[in-house]
């Protein structure tokens, strides 16, 4: 076995190495102690000798080139050795990354290690400088007082507790659910299990729990926790709405024609079991006409990261489904292989088992693009919100009976109002309007859809 | 082999022989080879390991240092205690600690002698008398004088060997410990393994005297000069210092002229020194080769027996390695575990 | 039982418990500068060379960094031995030994040995010793995890937390004031320890919480009797002890009377009141507290020689009642 000459850890806090120079060549004759290479490092060159005596082989440490510590640079044939060329890919068993485990992602509703509870009224109220103390704001917020209805005797008018104690009270009714008999610090709503608490779901900038109930009448409302659902889709919709700088687009789909082929493809579906093989909705030829569409402008067909753009091999196609208490987004992948009847199963399954909570992560997780369908709520036109990491989503209206203008004639037609919002970073107007024109013809010439 | 061995024992004229081949027996000499090996193999284990990243941190190796580790501990009991320095590995060795243990130390694991806490500059092995290495240079002098007093106030009879390197000996402990040691007449011997070197410094640069053992009239006790690459010379003077201090008589400053074939630590590169000073030592004067040397003059191993030593020796190393890339690391939930004596 | 409690100096009190806990183990001793026939520059080693003999009662040479490492590993081996500084201030030369060493040494070797050392520093201002014999060092050894840290602020308290110090397997340091070293107080006989880890309130209150260390438990008192009668209640907190610290004593205090101060000779910038009052805002306290948080500690400069600006430099009980008067009328 040849020995291994091993790019060596020569420094503390080192994984990799830089080889600066190589002093021998391949095939050289080396001699145990004898100078090979250097090693640089921020202090200085490090002279790296021979641990053998022999001939060295298969240099594959490149100069210049960040190595990991312990992996085989060269190999030296001690004499009388037999050669056998290095097997591609034979790299030291690279214990580095053995040893260093890798670093779970966040998933959704992951749990935020909770910090030390702090109250929500260090936070000043309206951008203004009431002062309070701790105390006073605690006294104040129990009792359902606006501090800026309080004088304060305090220095730089602070409101101390007798300042609260002494203001007019507004009496809390008895059957006020604010918990004004709870003496601890926790806020009154929505007990954040692992969240910051004080920190409202939305996020930096937005009015405090505190200020938001202060302008209610206590008595008047009820309060209705939030459940995990309802926090996920609050956080991750003012993500994308704040990270994501959106852009959108609208045209009007005459979906004549799409509707007549429904029709005729519905008509031929086979009966199993008495059931009809396939029965195709308008929102599943929207997903498929929208996944063609994709494959002719698969520039659109992407995912921003800051460090490179994803282009994804396959149109993976979100469909948000409605459920009781807020939305889900099961993904239909490899849309465009896909006939439109199993498009349409499959959506249908998806949005039972969404509706019984009982999708796997894998199941809405991912995707490249999604479509939102509210035309059977009789919305006519809307635009939705870039679900990350897409870069697109298409918002689809109501198929309604409209007055054209067709050359110089007016008739009536079904048109079906689309509206496509994009991540402007990855997708950007021109490309969106390819997009876009991509779509309508689809839908317009919609025999595309089952060839 | 045996045989010959006991001729020379029943010698009349065995006076020639030196102090090893007469104090000790063939299993006592044969059983300081091993641990010999020992240190030098373990040192290029950890070598090993440390440049194919598997140990964190650096460390200080003491590779060319084996006799003078071993010869200080040959006359020492289980009982007896030692204090080390960040160049500790083979003291702790030659004190008789396990190799897989060590390891495992190095390695951060649970299974190593400070649970993974202390790794190569504080090693320790208690129940061998260990009381540890010590990252800070003259730490440990003061406390092996405190555990001298313990041997004495108790009564014990132990016996601590306080370890220290030539960059010590100008640490303001140095002077402090040796001056009470002899002032409280303390049955404490301190040995110095002059390497030449400081980190970077030698001590014709650092020290204001030609040998540290100068120093010791200064504070009222004998001082010893060694070659301490000569197993034997190495153990004589230390048989001598540890009767000495049995009696009563307080401490003893051994200096044993040694030399560190590798850098201070695992970042030096050895500017401050010519390769051929390095090559003239490893060659013409290595304790392990010299003690071999011997053993095979004077009858009591064969080149096969020797061989058979070094070969146990890798397997106990590789083993070693074994254990210690199997043994669990700590759990974070440990990180404040003896911070303070639980339960007090 | 005596009616009337016996009183005891309070160097007396530290005399008394180091002789009981010789007398009943062989392994402790002492160690220090001039301990022995001399008595100990505060004499309170006394005359218990006589009691218990030069091996036990051990004058080092002057080795500060040495003899504290002698301390620690006699610990480490088997003996208790209690190091004497002669000042506080000499705690400098011995840091290695004390940070580096016996702090960490159990840790280090992950529990293999303990190191029941205990180290005394006399410390403090007022003697006219000037810079570098009047320092309150406590907040340098506090901030090393594996130390105990502790200030016994009476007679009684010296007595039993020193006894509780040598009976703790951990290093415990403990900073005693030179001015209360001719105090007297009530100390019981026989042996009894005071918990380390514990604080104690020395008088209860309502209107503000201080919290105080040593002499400035004494001087807070002081000022606490003057305030009376202005009609403001102060309680007052003697911490006693400065790592591990009694948290809860001193939340529970604050979430009673809303406001807290803190008061120690100590340079006030990074020093324990800096930390009490941050673990304070840190605490559920902080819903509770109607004013800021204020410390009333040493001076930025060094103790200075001449007695005005020796006083000058430390809180006075004219200083405690000012700053206690603000806090509580809403003036601060």
């Amino acid at each position: 076995m040849p020995v291994e000459v091993i790019l060596p850890k020569v420094d503390m806090d080192m994984s990799t190495g830089r080889i600066s120079k190589w002093h021998v060549a391949e095939g050289q004759a080396v001699s145990q102690g004898e100078l090979l290479f250097e090693i640089e490092t921020d202090k200085a060159a490090m002279e790296i000798d021979s641990p053998a005596t022999g001939v060295i082989r298969d240099i594959v440490g490149a100069e210049d080139v960040d190595i990991p510590v312990g992996q085989p640079v060269a190999w030296i044939y001690v004499e009388g050795e037999a050669y056998a060329p290095a097997p591609a890919g034979q790299a030291a068993e690279s214990v580095i990354s053995a040893l260093v485990g890798e670093m779970p992602g966040r998933a959704e509703g992951d749990a935020v290690p909770p910090t030390v509870q702090a109250s929500s009224a260090r936070r000043e109220i309206g951008g203004g400088a009431i002062r309070a103390t701790p105390l006073a704001r605690r006294l104040a917020r129990e009792r359902g007082l606006d501090l800026s209805a309080v004088r304060g005797s305090g220095p730089h008018g602070r409101i101390v507790r007798a300042d609260v104690e002494g203001a007019a009270i507004t009496p809390s009714s008895p059957s006020s659910p604010v918990v004004g008999n709870e003496p601890s610090v926790k806020l009154p709503i929505s007990p954040l299990e692992g969240e910051m608490a004080g920190r409202p779901e939305g996020g930096a900038g937005a009015p405090s729990s505190d200020r938001t109930l202060s302008l209610f009448e206590p008595g008047s409302y009820e309060m209705a926790q939030h459940d995990a659902m309802r926090r996920t889709i609050a956080r991750r919709l003012v993500e994308a709405k704040s990270t994501i700088p959106h852009f959108y687009l609208t045209a009007h789909c005459d979906i004549d024609a799409l509707l007549r082929l429904r029709t005729d493809l519905n008509a031929a579906a086979p009966r199993r079991d008495g059931e009809p093989a396939w029965r195709l909705s308008v929102n599943d030829m929207v997903v498929k006409a929208l996944a063609v569409a994709l494959v002719k402008v698969p520039a659109a067909n992407v995912s921003w990261t800051d460090e490179a753009m994803l282009r994804h091999r396959h149109v993976d196609v979100g469909v948000a489904v409605s459920i009781p208490g807020g939305l889900i987004t099961p993904i239909v992948r490899r849309a465009e292989e896909k006939s439109l009847s199993a498009i349409s199963n499959e959506t249908k399954a998806l949005a039972e088992r969404a509706r019984a909570r009982a999708l796997r992560p894998e199941e809405y997780r991912g995707g490249t693009t999604a479509v939102s369908n509210l035309g059977m709520f009789g919305v006519s036109e809307f635009a939705a919100i870039v679900n990350p990491p897409h870069a697109t989503i298409l918002a689809v209206g109501a198929g309604e009976r409209r007055a054209v203008v067709d050359g110089d004639l007016i008739r009536a037609a079904t048109m079906m109002t689309v509206t496509l919002s994009t991540d402007h970073r990855a997708v950007d107007g021109a490309l969106a309007a390819e997009l876009l024109a991509a779509f309508r013809e689809t839908i317009e010439h919609p025999l595309g859809l089952v060839a | 082999m045996a045989d010959h061995a006991r001729a020379l024992k029943a010698e009349p004229d065995s006076s020639n022989l030196p102090f090893i081949y007469r104090e000790y027996g063939r299993e006592q000499l044969m059983d300081a080879l091993r641990r010999m090996h020992l240190i030098r193999q373990f040192e290029e284990g950890a070598e090993e390991s440390y440049m194919r990243g598997l140990i964190h941190g650096t460390m200080h190796l003491s590779i060319g240092q084996e006799a003078s580790a071993m010869g200080i501990c040959m006359p020492l009991t289980v009982e007896d205690q030692i204090t080390s320095t960040h160049r500790g590995h083979g003291h702790c060795i030659a004190k008789g600690a396990e190799v897989a243990r060590m390891f495992a130390e190095f390695f951060g694991k649970t299974t190593g002698y400070c649970a993974g806490r202390g790794g190569s500059m504080h090693i320790a092995d208690v129940t061998t008398g260990n009381l540890g290495a010590n990252g800070i240079v003259g730490g440990g002098l003061p406390i092996a004088v405190g555990a001298a007093l313990t041997a004495k106030r108790l009564k014990t009879g132990k016996v601590v060997v306080c370890f220290f390197g030539d960059g010590a000996n100008n640490e303001g402990a140095f002077h402090e410990s040796l001056n009470m040691a002899s002032v409280w007449s303390l049955p404490v011997i301190f040995v110095c393994e002059n390497n030449g070197y400081g980190m970077s410094t030698s001590t014709a640069r650092s020290t204001a005297v030609a040998n540290i053992a100068d120093r010791a009239p200064a504070y009222g006790m004998p001082g010893v000069i060694v070659d301490g690459n000569v197993l034997s010379d190495v153990a004589e003077a230390t048989h001598n210092a540890v009767q000495r201090a049995r009696r009563g008589e307080g401490p003893t400053l051994i200096e044993t002229k040694t030399y560190r074939y590798r850098g201070h630590s695992k970042s030096d590169r050895n500017r401050y020194r010519t390769k051929d000073e390095i090559e003239d030592w490893m060659t013409n004067r290595d304790p392990i080769a010299r003690y071999e040397a011997q053993l095979q003059e004077f009858g009591i191993a064969s080149p096969e027996q020797i061989e058979a030593v070094r070969e146990a020796v890798r397997q106990e190393i590789a083993a070693g390695i074994e254990f210690a890339k199997d043994s669990p690391m700590p759990e974070i939930s440990g990180l404040a575990d003896n911070v303070y004596t639980e339960g007090a | 039982m005596n009616a009337v409690p016996r009183e005891l100096s309070y160097s007396q009190a530290i005399q008394e418990a180091m002789a009981l806990a010789m007398e009943a183990d062989e392994r402790v001793i002492l160690m220090g500068e001039d301990i022995g026939v001399y008595g100990g520059a505060f004499q309170v080693t006394g005359d218990l060379i006589e009691r218990f003999g030069p091996d036990r009662v051990m004058d080092t040479p002057i080795s500060e960094l040495g003899g504290a490492g002698v301390a620690v590993g006699a610990a480490v081996t088997g003996l208790r031995p209690i190091f004497e500084f002669q000042f506080s201030d000499f705690a400098a030369l011995a840091m290695e030994q004390i940070v580096n060493q016996a702090a960490k040494m159990r840790y280090m070797l992950g529990g293999a040995v303990s190191v029941p050392v205990v180290m005394r520093f006399p410390a403090g201002s007022g003697t006219g010793a000037a810079a570098q014999h009047s320092q309150s060092l406590e907040a340098w050894l506090g901030h090393v995890p594996g130390l105990k840290v502790i200030q016994p602020a009476t007679p009684h308290d010296a007595k039993g937390m020193l006894l509780a110090a040598i009976e703790d397997p951990d290093p415990v340091m403990i900073f005693e004031h030179k001015l209360l070293y001719k105090m007297k107080g009530a100390v019981p006989e026989g042996r009894y320890t005071v918990p380390i880890g514990k604080a104690e309130v020395r008088r209860q209150g309502r209107d503000l919480t201080i919290v105080a260390t040593s002499i400035m438990v004494h001087k807070s008192l002081e000022a606490a009797q003057m305030l009376a009668a202005e009609g403001i209640d102060v309680e007052v907190i003697d911490l006693r002890t400065v790592r591990p610290m009694d948290r809860e004593t001193v939340i529970a205090s604050v979430c009673k009377t809303s406001r807290l101060m803190c008061v120690y000779e100590a340079v006030k910038t990074l020093g324990i009141g800096a930390e009490v009052s941050a673990m304070v805002a840190e605490s559920e306290a902080f819903d509770f507290l109607d004013a800021p948080i204020v410390r009333l500690g040493g001076a930025e400069t060094p103790i200075p020689y001449n007695p005005d600006l020796e006083k000058a430099t430390v809180p006075q009980v004219g200083d405690i009642v000012a700053a206690a008067r603000a806090l509580v009328t809403g003036a601060r």
